[in-house]
């Protein structure tokens, strides 16, 4: 047979890049990825209202704002942007074309894993020109807990935004991301919370993510119970996605 | 020349209800098929099955001899799908997207160029506008480039003309006529009779899950009006 499709890489790297110029070109999800996580930074670094824990401020703030900007991509990003594929056809067309769904899929984590990477050195850039000194012998570990995160949160998003009607997501996908954002451990870590929250909210992937970037990026060290919690999302999440997906509305 | 599609004893059930009841049909190369029938006759289910998107329950399918249902990237670079319900990007513009689809393609078709599928589907004009505020003509274009910008040897194209303004739709047959004529099989679902007398050179006839009539435009038709022809066709049928 003749070779009538372009390289798989070229395939793979050129709908990565269409999605990622796809995710900044959208205002909204501009909005959430970026414009919000500022804001919550500038926002909790300049006030002292709500406690954040012991210990230099914008050190703690800024890991659990990277945390957010993985959730505002990974998950509500994607969630949204499956959903509505999903919706006109989009994944279906895809499907048939060189590109295939195993090419889709591989774009899709590109794609993702590219933009948090502006969003965090956006951010990061922030930080530290707010005073943040991490401890940066922590990063490597960092990395880890960032696609660990990752991996959890993309399955999170293609089990919502596969399964339930367009508007739903929207709907769920911001509502979620609000919820996590204000008591999901994610910049104001569930030990300061009331104290009811705190066993709950420690099981939370977003929790897990929030505080691990934090001892990672504040003390250096590894939070292995963390990480484990991250695992354990990105295992039965997947599992759910590969059995509940549906590539049409 | 061997079918570009063949399709033998196709039947699908979704959850018990009976969509195709042991269709068998052949699509040629350098030949216009179109496939005629009623709403919920099983035309859609049945192409979908030759793209790939559904698995049969029993029979065969074969698109360039091959299994359709988790064939190859070359295979589906070589088959071109333009779906019923778009499957544009709502937020996508057409002229990056076109131009990001034939980057799928060792050898795609010209798009940009002077007879390229932008001028021929008139797609400049609206290139920059997001597909989310095209009218429906316009999306039907975006659609049918996006189905050919790889030069495909099996095009399934679902109601190309559909909802498009007269002049449009002269433009979609002239187009649709060459691709034939350069060699690729087309394959194209519609309602209209119009479509079916000025384009096909071969016409496959769908009622209740089963290819009720299979032939040239004069084979189906026997001399009566293909009209009145699929409605006695498809009538008895249904009931």
């Amino acid at each position: 047979m003749t070779t009538a499709a372009a390289p798989a890489r070229t395939r793979v790297l050129s709908q990565a890049r269409f999605e990622a110029i796809t995710l900044l070109r959208n205002g909204e999800q501009l909005l959430v990825a970026v414009v919000l996580p500022v804001a919550v930074l500038v926002g909790l670094v300049s006030t002292t209202g709500i406690s954040v824990g012991s210990g230099r401020r914008v050190d703690l703030v800024v890991p659990g704002v990277l945390a957010l900007c993985v959730i505002s991509s990974a998950f509500t990003g994607q969630a949204i942007s499956v959903g509505f594929d999903r919706r006109y056809g989009v994944l279906r067309l895809l499907g048939v074309s060189p590109l295939g769904r195993t090419g889709l899929l591989a774009a899709k984590a590109t794609a993702v894993l590219s933009v948090i990477g502006l969003q965090l050195a956006v951010l990061g850039g922030v930080g530290l020109a707010l005073g943040w000194a991490p401890v940066w012998s922590g990063v490597p570990v960092a990395v880890v807990s960032v696609l660990l995160g990752t991996w959890a949160f993309v399955a999170l998003a293609l089990l919502l935004g596969g399964t339930l009607r367009a508007e739903g997501v929207l709907a769920l996908a911001n509502l979620v991301w609000l919820v996590l954002l204000a008591l999901g451990g994610v910049v104001v870590a569930g030990s300061e919370l009331p104290g009811r929250f705190g066993p709950v909210v420690a099981l939370l992937p977003s929790a897990a993510l929030g505080d691990s970037l934090r001892v990672a990026l504040v003390h250096g060290s590894v939070s292995l119970s963390d990480w484990g919690v991250l695992v354990v999302w990105g295992v039965l999440a997947t599992a759910l996605a590969r059995r509940l997906f549906r590539w049409s509305d | 020349m061997p079918p570009a599609v063949a399709v033998h004893g196709l039947a699908k059930r979704y959850r018990g209800v009976v969509a195709l009841d042991g269709a068998t049909w052949s699509a040629s190369p350098g030949r216009v098929t179109a496939v005629l029938g009623p709403n919920g006759a099983g035309k859609t289910t049945m192409v979908e099955c030759c793209e790939g998107l559904r698995r049969p329950d029993v029979g065969e399918v074969r698109v360039l001899g091959a299994d359709p249902w988790r064939a190859s990237a070359d295979h589906r670079a070589r088959v071109g799908v333009m779906l019923q319900d778009g499957g544009l990007p709502n937020s996508a513009r057409p002229l990056p997207l076109l131009r990001h689809l034939s980057s799928l393609y060792a050898a795609p078709a010209d798009l940009e160029g002077d007879g390229g599928l932008v001028a021929r589907l008139g797609i400049g004009a609206f290139g920059g506008t997001s597909v989310r505020r095209l009218s429906g003509g316009q999306r039907q274009r975006v659609a049918l480039a996006a189905a050919l910008v790889g030069r495909p040897e099996v095009a399934f194209l679902d109601e190309p003309s559909a909802g498009l303004d007269p002049h449009a739709r002269l433009d979609v047959w002239d187009l649709v006529r060459e691709v034939a004529d350069a060699g690729a099989a087309v394959v194209l679902t519609t309602h209209s009779f119009e479509e079916a007398e000025r384009l096909a050179d071969h016409i496959v006839v769908v009622a209740a899950g089963r290819v009720v009539a299979e032939g040239t435009l004069a084979e189906v038709t026997a001399g009566e009006r293909l009209e009145d022809r699929y409605f006695a066709l498809t009538r008895k049928a249904v009931a």
